[in-house]
């Protein structure tokens, strides 16, 4: 395995909620990684934002890491769930919520 | 950096060969498409893995010359 392999695997073990993005949570620098961003802000999910713009490694090795060759990427406890269309259909039909109480993360119910 | 629309329907042709594709320009930039594709190749996978499918049909394009392709796949 290398470096930088470890080093995404290190992240995503240390946080149960990682949203690989453009940006940050607080200032996305593209719209998909808004998108994804707002709907874990709505639901009131804690949730680690990993800015690819700065680490070009991790921006390149995100991509291999999940063969998904698109930023951004959603993990929940280690699992990838999918990038921005996804997460918005799931989003949509209560598939994510579903998710996050499969995984035991707490988020808000309206 | 860009792609035609015709370049990105005949890319998924060529791997997905019963694929019903309807692809928008949404910006007239040849940068932002978002296409829906029908095939029976999604029947029993994940949606993640129907993505990849798409993806690995653009060979390589997706995240460099196309920068955004929104999907939705649906099983035929």
């Amino acid at each position: 395995m290398n470096e930088i392999t470890q080093k995404i695997e290190k992240i995503i073990s240390e946080h149960d909620v990682c949203l690989f993005m453009k940006g940050t949570p607080e200032v996305p620098q593209c719209g998909f990684s808004l998108a994804v961003s707002n709907m874990l802000k709505h639901l009131d999910v804690n949730f680690k934002g990993i800015n690819v713009l700065d680490d070009n490694e991790v921006r390149e090795g995100i991509k291999s890491f999940s063969e998904w060759p698109t930023i951004p990427q959603l993990y929940v406890k280690g699992e990838f769930i999918g990038g921005c269309d996804i997460v918005k259909e799931m989003f949509e039909k209560g598939e994510l919520q579903n998710k996050l109480k499969e995984k035991e993360i707490s988020y808000k119910t309206n | 950096m860009a792609i035609k629309l015709e370049e990105i329907k005949s890319l998924i042709k060529e791997s997905i060969i019963d694929a019903e594709i309807s692809i928008q320009d949404l910006a007239g930039d040849d940068n932002h498409f978002a296409a829906t594709i029908k095939s029976k190749e999604f029947k029993g996978i994940s949606k993640i893995e129907q993505h990849k499918l798409v993806y690995k049909a653009l060979k390589g394009r997706m995240g460099n010359e196309l920068h955004a392709l929104q999907l939705n796949t649906i099983e035929k």
